[in-house]
Formats: C-alpha cells, structure tokens, sequence
C-alpha cells in the first residue's frame, strides 16, 4: 500500500467490512443490539446487491431465511418489501420441506435495504475501501481505509464476498475485478496475511444476462407464481399481498447448443486449466453439464426477470466460461433465445477465501479476538448463507464486547447452526451451499415453525422485537390449546360417522376414537375433519398447518426427538477451550492433532471431526470427568 | 445414562456358567419380562442382592431359553451404581448368546467395549486414581473389538453389506435430490420404485440373519490355524481330526475369500480350524496367502498347530514357521516319525524351548489322540482362551442388522400409507447408518457425492 497521511475517522464498536448480504445482516443487528457501528463498503451503489440469481430463498435457503427472519434479522422482511413473484417448493413433499422461493427485483432489494440501514441509528454508512486492519497483542484495534481514513474499533466483522483479489475469466481474456463489474479489493489480503490467516481460492460463475424484447417467450413454458401468496417474514403473515406476479420462463437447450460448446471446450479456462479456484458442484457451468452428461439431449433452462423497471432477464443455467463470441453463438441455440441480444456476458469469478475451520463456532478467529468472518470469505456461497452468518457474527461480536456468553445455534435447533458447524467443524472443499439434506433433524427443523424454534432466544438477546414475541407466544398457546382440544373431541361410530369415513375412503370405527388421532389416518387431515368436529373455531392458516403437522407426523417427530435428546447429550459436554489434547492418554495421534486444529466446543462437536473415532470421544468423556472431580476435590 | 446396557460378561467356552449383566434404569423391568421364577412368578425389587431361581423365556412364544439363577441389585451400591440384572445361565456359547439377544429385543442396548467400567467411573464408582487405567482399557478394548470387527469383515459378509448399503445410498440420492432440487428436470422418485428397492433390501437383510441365526456364533470357537511346508501333513491332519469328531459345520462358503474355516468340537471345546484351499490340495499356507496375510493368520490365532517334517531336513520353510510360533500359544508336531528320521522330538525342541512338542504319524493315525489331550490341557488350564471379542462383534453385527431390518421394514409401511417422502428418507437414512456401523463407514457426505456424480444439477 501507499505510503499516505493517515487521519482518525472515527471511533466506534463494531466495525462491518462489505455491504452485502452478510455485511447487513451484521450491521443491522450490531447497532440494534446497541453498538456502535461503522459498515464500510467498496460502493454505496452496492448495497445488498445480487451479483447472481435473482432469487430469494429455495430449498435449504428459504429456512435459513426464515431462522434470520425468528432472531431478528432484515432479509425476510426486505425481500417481503421487494418481491416480484412467489412460490412454495416441495408442497408435494412433507412440512418439513417445503420452501419458499421468491423472484426479486434486485434494484428494489437494494434500496430498500440501505434505506433501512441509512435510517437506523447507531449505524454509520461510509463508502471506502478497508485495506489493512490493525491488531494489537492479538487483538483487533482498527481498520484503514485506502484512502487513509483510521476508523478505531473494538471487533470486526470481515463480509468481503468474492471482492477479495477478484479476478474475472470470460474465455481468454481474465482480469481483476470485482463482480459485477465492480472494483475488486486487492490490498486487503496482504494484510491479512501478514496476520498469519492462509487464504486460498474459490470460484463461482453467472450467466448472461439478456434483453427481454429479445426473446421469443412464446416458444417456452410459462412459469408463473403461487395464487397464494405467504411471506418470508412472520411479522408479515397476517399481510394481503395484492402484487401482479411477474412470470419466468422455462425452455431447453438443443443438440446445437451442445454442439457449439463441445467444439469450443479448449477456449473455456476451467477446461485449459487458467482457473485454479474450487467452483461448487451443483453450479456448474453449461459446459461442464454437457461434459459430463454427455448423453443428455438437452438441458432446462430458466428465463428470470430482474426486476420491474429492467429489461434485463436472467438465463439460470447457462452461466459459462466461454468467450463472449461463442456464448452469444450457443445462447442463440437455444429455444427462444434465436435472436438473443446480450446484456452482460456470462463470467467466472475467482476469489480469496478462508479456510472456515480457523474459526469459532462464534465465527470468530481462534487466534486474534475480536475479528470475525462472515459470508463467501468464509467458503459459503449464497446469499442467505452469508446473511446468516453476518447476523450470527454480529449476535457474537456484541456479547464479546458485553461480556455475554456466546450466541451458538447447534445443529438440533437450526439449519443456521448446521451451516456454521459444518464450516467450522469440517471445513469445505467447494462452495458450500445449504441443502436440507445436510441437516440431521430435518423433520423439525422446519421453515413454518423456525419462529416457534428461534424467536425467543432473538428475543433474549436483544435482536427480535417485543412485538415479534409477543406474536410467538400467541401463536404457541393457540396451538397448545387447539391440540388439547382435539384430544378431548371425541367421535363414536355412529351411522353418519362412518358413512361420513367411508366417504373419505377411511375404514369405519369400531369404538370412540378422539379427532386427534383420527387426524393421523393418512388419508384424512386436520382439514378434511372439520365437517365432523363441529364446534372447531376457525384458526389462522399457520395454526392449522401447525397442527396438522404435529398431529400426523407425531410418530417421525418422536423419532427425531429422541435421537436429538441422544446428540445434545454429547453437545452439552464442553471441552475447556485451554485443554492440551497431547496430555490426554488414550487419544490416538490422529485424534490429537486435529483437536488441537480445531478445538472444538464439546465432545459432540469433537465426534463429528473426521479422524476423531468413537474410542477418542470415550477417553474424552472419561477425561472430563476426571477433571471435573479434580475440580470439585472429590476423590471418591 | 438414560439407556439400560447388556452384555456377556464371562468368556465364551464350554465353561460351566456363563453370566449376562444388565446395567441401567430399565434392568429390572426388562429381566421381569424374560423371566419366570420357580416360587414366585414374577421378579420383585425385594429380591434386591438374593439369588433367584427360575426360567427365562421368550415372552413372545413363551418358550424356555435357559434354567437360569437371577441376581437383581438395585443402585447405588453396585459396580456401576445402576440398577444390575446378572443372569446367571448355562456355559457355552449358545445360551448366553440367546438370553443376551432376548435382553436386546426387550429393549436393552448393547454395551460398547469397555462400557460397564465406563458407567462405574462416571457414576463415581472407580477411584480418581484408576482414571488412565479405565482410559487404557476403553480404547485397548474399542481398538481390539474393532480390528476383530474388521478382520471378520474382510470377506462376503462386508461385500454382502457393502450391497446392501449401495442399494439404500441409491434410494437416498434419489429422495435427497427429489426434495433438495426440485424444479431442475430430475424426474422424481417414485414410490413404486422406492418400495421395490425397500424389499430387496429387506430380503438381503433377511438372508444374512438366517445365516447369523444358523450358528455363527457357534461357530466361533477357539481359533486353531495349522501350518507347515507343502506334503508335511497338514490336510492329513486335519482329516484326522474331523474324522475322529464330529463335524458341526463343515463348509463355510464365503466367510472369506482364500481361508476356508472348519469347525469341530473336541470334547466340549469348539475349535475354529482356519483352513486354506491350500491345506486341503496340499499347498502352504504361506506359499497360498503370502507372508503377510500368514503372519496376520497367525497373529489372530488363539492356538496354532505347527507340522514339521521329520523324514526330511529343517528347511528355511520350516524355520520361517519357528519364527511365526515363537510367541504364540502352540503346539508343535513332528509328524512322519514312521518314517526315516532326519531328526528327532529333542532336535526340534532346541528351537521351539517353551512348546510342546508331539511326536505323531498322521498316516498311521498315531499321535492324533495326544494332540487333542493337549489342546484339552491347554484349555481347560486357561493357557488358551478364546478371545470373547469376537462373539460380541458378532452380536454386534447381528443386533446392527436386527435394527437396519426394523427401519427398513417401517420404511416400507411409509411407503405404503404414502407418508411423505421425508420422512420415509429418516428410517431409509437409519437403515443406512446401522449397516454402515458394522463396517465402520457412515459418512453423510456419501450421499452427495453420490447425487453430484449421477444427477445433472446446477443452475
């Protein structure tokens, strides 16, 4: 870095590096939480920006949005303000995964969100680029800026996504950028560097974008919204939302399309071996699709709009290496898309990263207090993965400051505290994206009740409103009581009974039986029995859905629950941060190096290492207890 | 400790008495279920630390298992300070086996190696000084149940899992992409296809339990390895034997893929006799397997028979088997002693000091019955044991596979009463986990691979 005069811009507690997704969920709940904070980001223009999809939420991603939305966070309700079309995914599929994906004006979403974070108090916006960060007897004092502003602060918050020594490949041709065409952050990695942090490489690519006047939509499916809409937020459930639903497009590529592609594959720089970044591989680029699929005669592809006051459209599943000429070629070969005019071309994008495992559960760096990760840095890929750790970061770095205890989500409670411990505990190879299959739990960790799971705990901490819990607490004795009720009701098998049963295709009753566990049988529901349970006041939806889902899926529950009860066992049984694993007798080598790696939290958090075998947990557990009547002075 | 564990808690033989200890808050109520007192039907908590006497039965076909004495101690004054059931049953491998599984099935868990002392020491129980002595013996006895497990898993049994596992990890990657990603023009899983796959696991499952039901346990006896150069008389040998006692199992296709197992009785003691091809078409152990996989033999083995030549010189053959038996418990035998000597009985003894050397010819049936006086010796002195680790593996194995059937038989009825597809993937993914705990191997992250290397995804 230049040499130039540095002046002190500012005191304050918290400081936020990046402004998108992680960045605002961090600063949002750092200066609610009653810090005083600073967000500084490369571009005012950027805030909350969506470089990729324009989508908010999915599988997997829709709870995590829901779980920030329960502990007091802003995307649910941005993305509320900011929608353009809605649908619920899996409704086929059981409760627990059904999920919320929405299309978003991107434009919308980024104003919207930096209104909120203009308007919010205790909350500094200034637009610069951080390029050294200062820390003392390990740790952090301060960050500056390039251009040679000194803001003091007690922790940072590093959300630099894919910024850090961006560099962009289009064919042939690659250069330093950050996405988007925005200006990439290239001093900043030194810096953290000569603090002792290795950085290595990921990548991820786009596709283009196209305009729409050029698209035949008339040859493609049309892929409209949910007449029903639901929202993100539970603030916004009772909401009537009377927006006009902007369809996509679904159409397909052709044996043409793979043609151009196979012909050109040595111009692709993931294919000469140009780009050394780790790409994820459920994004994969058209060509590596038709690579690898070769058999394939074609492929879907999804038309997206990105706003209301755009022309641009998303082409989800064409992003590509390629170099421009030939992407415009092989786009054009696809239906629909026969005269096609660019926007912006497809791109890769190669960027530092964390390895995550360096981290506390807390998202905190093991080595120097106070400086915390969040987001792509930390080898994540997703908008709502990044929110969700930016907000988890914050809830930490402020209770560091208080004194408070960490703020830790385990993998029972949240998809949050799977997506966190899987990067902490395990690390990632690639681009980590949340899947509902990696949560364990699944059954009950589920987008519809993520409320009734997380907000008190929000509420506890100081981030979730009063009147957000307030409406948990409701929503839970109506619940309560709607079950209790249910189990008093109780039908015999009287002539229009089971006439009423044979109707549903249901085997007649042959004794008193309540509504309660009638609701179990498969081919009846809480809904279909409202004819027959007469006194049942009209509930809201997501007290009925509530319900329901208790009542008929009871048996699964009460499965996972026994199983969670099992696991929190083991979670609950913390190893002392100061341990040396190499004293302990008994471990196997292996073993000792990786806990002294990543010295985890608890012995559950131990026995999910790879390398730490059942024996090791047994020794840890007796070694515990050792040290635990060593403590109390009982030798008995 | 919320769960009630059991376990054999006296080594495997044709011992007198064999003992199978409950420790946990559900022992009494579980042994109140498989037993049937003499006196007084039912078993009450007055007959805390009183010996007992009675049956156990199974309570679902009521049939008697065993004449047994039952001890019920109630906590805290025990070794674990839980609740204890012991029972104590006839010896031999059978009985216990069959009460330990009833205790299973009745809602017990199995123990983990090691796991009584365990309880005793976080409960209080154990001195502060015996801390690394339990540490020792926990991880001495994990690794140890553990190797055993997976040198019984060489062979078919771990292909035969492995199979099995392949079909659910199939299932789950349809299931897992049919729900992570939909809308991506992956047809959906359909229930039809579910189910027939469910079946076959459920058959395969099925299939191995019969054979685990047939005697597997039985089997397991003390492992006997016989080994000499080409044409000194090994097959001869065990011809003899099997000859002169009753076969209880003759072939064991498949156990593994180059060591066949033979099993005889002598007089009340099981012998598990590892064979190769090679003894029987008169090959060398070690010629057939490889140093190696022979020294690895020999290294599991609880007693070896080492056959020498008398009628030609010691030759580095023979001094490379001197070298295998050295440390081990052995019998030595100079066989063809009809013939002419080469050398004699003191000759082999100054390289083998601490054997018992014997003196036999095979072909002329001379010397068998000596050689069996000392195994017997050698048994019934403790100087042999068998290592009990391996009926417990195998306990283990068949407790594992009883639970994968469970959770594939209630995956099927999901599939029938069309619950939705999570929740059938949980006893799908319960399924995979339990049979993959008996090969060592559950690792989730199988499971994506398997969907990023089969399905197209990516947007």
């Amino acid at each position: 870095m230049e040499d130039i005069k540095k002046y002190l811009g500012g005191n304050y507690d918290i400081i936020v590096v990046g402004a998108g997704h992680a960045g605002c969920e961090a600063a949002l709940a750092s200066s609610r939480m009653g810090m005083k904070t600073l967000m500084l980001t490369m571009s005012l223009d950027s805030i909350a920006s969506m470089p990729c999809n324009p989508n908010i939420g999915g599988t997997g991603k829709g709870h995590l949005v829901r779980e920030i939305d329960a502990l007091g966070g802003e995307m649910a309700i941005n993305i509320d303000k900011s929608f353009i079309q809605s649908r619920m995914l899996n409704t086929s599929k059981g409760p627990a995964v059904h999920s919320l994906r929405v299309q978003a004006d991107k434009k919308k979403y980024h104003r919207e969100m930096k209104k909120v974070i203009e308007n919010e108090k205790n909350l500094e916006l200034i637009q610069g680029e951080a390029v050294e960060i200062i820390v003392e007897d390990n740790r952090v004092k301060g960050i500056i800026t390039r251009t040679g502003a000194l803001y003091k602060g007690k922790a940072i918050i590093l959300c630099t996504g894919t910024y850090l020594k961006g560099r962009i490949y289009i064919g042939e041709i690659n250069y330093a950028s950050g996405p988007d065409g925005l200006f990439p952050s290239n001093i900043l990695s030194d810096s953290l560097k000569k603090l002792g942090i290795e950085l290595r490489r990921f990548k991820t690519g786009t596709p283009a974008r196209v305009h729409k006047d050029s698209i035949d939509t008339s040859k493609m499916e049309i892929q409209p919204g949910d007449e029903e809409i639901i929202p993100f937020s539970f603030l916004n459930i009772d909401k009537e939302f009377n927006i006009e639903q902007v369809p996509c497009y679904l159409t397909y590529t052709t044996e043409e399309t793979h043609e151009i592609i196979r012909k050109n594959l040595d111009r692709s720089p993931m294919y000469s071996g140009v780009i050394e970044g780790i790409g994820p591989r459920y994004c994969p680029s058209i060509e590596d699709k038709v690579v690898r699929f070769a058999d394939r005669k074609k492929h879907q592809i999804f038309i997206e709009p990105e706003g209301l006051d755009t022309k641009e459209m998303y082409v989800q599943g064409m992003s590509s290496t390629l170099p421009e000429e030939v992407q415009i070629e092989m786009y054009r070969k696809v239906i629909g898309l026969e005269n096609v005019k660019f926007m912006r071309s497809a791109y890769a994008i190669e960027y530092d990263c964390i390895d995550p495992t360096i981290l506390k559960t807390t998202l905190e760096h093991k080595g120097i207090n106070n400086l915390f990760f969040a987001g792509q840095i930390n080898g994540s890929s997703g908008y709502e993965e990044a929110a969700a750790q930016g907000l988890i970061a914050a809830i930490n770095a402020v209770h560091n400051l208080k004194g408070k205890e960490p703020f830790i989500l385990d993998r029972s409670e949240a998809y949050i505290g799977v997506l966190i411990d899987d990067l902490v505990t395990k690390g990632t190879n690639e681009p980590y994206r949340m899947m509902t299959s990696r949560a364990e739990y699944r059954l009950t960790l589920r987008q519809d009740n993520a409320d009734l799971r997380l907000t008190e705990k929000g509420y506890k901490i100081g981030l979730a409103s009063g009147k957000r819990y307030k409406k948990v607490v409701r929503k839970k004795e109506f619940i309560e009581k709607e079950l209790e009720r249910l189990k008093k009701v109780i039908v015999t098998p009287t002539k229009e009974m089971n006439s009423f049963l044979e109707s549903c295709n249901s085997s007649k009753l042959k004794t008193a039986i309540s509504v309660y566990d009638l609701i179990k049988r498969p081919e009846l529901g809480y809904e279909k029995l409202k004819k027959i349970d007469i006194d049942r006041e009209e509930l809201p939806r997501e007290i009925r859905l509530q319900v329901e889902t208790h009542i008929k899926y009871e048996g699964y529950i009460k499965k996972q629950m026994s199983q969670i009860e099992q696991f929190k066992k083991l979670e609950n049984k913390l190893l002392p941060k100061d341990i040396d694993y190499k004293s302990i007798k008994g471990l196997s080598n292996e073993a000792v190096q990786k806990l002294n790696d990543i010295r985890p939290d608890s012995v559950g958090q131990a026995s999910r290492i790879s390398g730490v075998s059942p024996a090791d947990v047994n020794v840890l557990l007796i070694y515990l207890e050792h040290k635990r009547r060593i403590r109390s002075g009982k030798n008995d | 400790m919320i769960d009630t564990i059991a376990a054999i808690s006296t080594a495997i033989g044709e011992s007198g008495i064999g003992i199978v200890r409950m420790s946990g808050k559900n022992s009494l109520d579980i042994a109140r279920n498989i037993f049937k007192g003499k006196v007084n039907e039912d078993l009450k908590e007055a007959e805390n630390r009183k010996l007992t006497y009675g049956h156990i039965y199974n309570p679902e076909d009521g049939k008697i298992v065993d004449e047994v004495l039952i001890a019920y101690m109630k906590s805290p004054y025990t070794y674990t300070r839980e609740d204890i059931v012991e029972i104590y049953c006839h010896g031999g491998a059978i009985s216990v086996k069959k009460i330990l599984e009833l205790i299973l099935e009745n809602g017990a868990r199995l123990a983990q190696p090691g796991e009584f002392t365990k309880r005793a020491f976080l409960n209080g129980r154990l001195d502060l000084s015996q801390a690394e002595a339990v540490m020792d013996l926990i991880r001495a006895k994990t690794d140890k149940s553990y190797d055993i497990s997976l040198g019984q898993l060489e062979g078919s049994l771990s292909d035969k899992i492995d199979e099995i596992r392949n079909i659910l990890l199939e299932m789950l990657a349809h299931v897992e992409v049919s729900i992570d990603f939909p809308d991506e023009g992956i047809e959906e899983v359909t229930y039809k296809d579910l189910k027939d796959n469910g079946n076959k696991v459920l058959l395969e499952i099925n299939k191995l339990l019969n054979t685990a039901d047939k005697g597997r346990i039985l089997r397991d006896g003390l492992n006997t390895v016989i080994l000499g150069k080409p044409n000194v008389g090994k097959s001869s040998l065990l011809n003899a034997i099997l000859r002169e006692n009753r076969a209880i199992v003759t072939d064991v296709p498949g156990t593994t893929r180059d060591i066949i197992e033979e099993y005889i009785n002598i007089d009340g003691i099981p012998l598990k006799i590892i064979d190769t091809a090679g003894i029987r078409s008169t090959e060398d152990l070690v010629e057939k397997i490889g140093v190696d996989r022979a020294k690895k033999v020999v290294e599991e083995a609880d007693l070896i028979i080492a056959v020498f030549d008398a009628s030609r010189k010691l030759s580095s053959e023979d001094e490379e088997i001197i070298e295998l038996v050295k440390e081990k418990n052995s019998i030595v035998l100079l066989n063809k002693t009809d013939l002419p000597n080469e050398y004699n009985v003191e000759y082999l003894k100054e390289f083998v000091p601490k054997k018992k050397v014997i003196s036999t010819s095979i072909a002329k049936g001379e010397g068998i019955e000596k050689l069996e006086e000392t195994i017997k010796e050698m048994f019934y002195s403790g100087e042999v044991e068998i290592s009990d680790e391996i009926m417990v593996t195998n306990i283990r194995h068949k407790n594992q596979l009883m639970k994968a059937k469970k959770n594939i038989e209630e995956a099927i009825e999901g599939i029938n009463l069309d619950i939705p597809l999570d929740c059938i993937e949980v006893d799908i993914r319960s399924c995979w986990e339990n049979l993959g705990e008996i090969s060592g191997d559950t690792i989730s992250e199988d499971i994506l691979d398997k969907i990023f290397s089969e399905f197209c995804i990516g947007k």
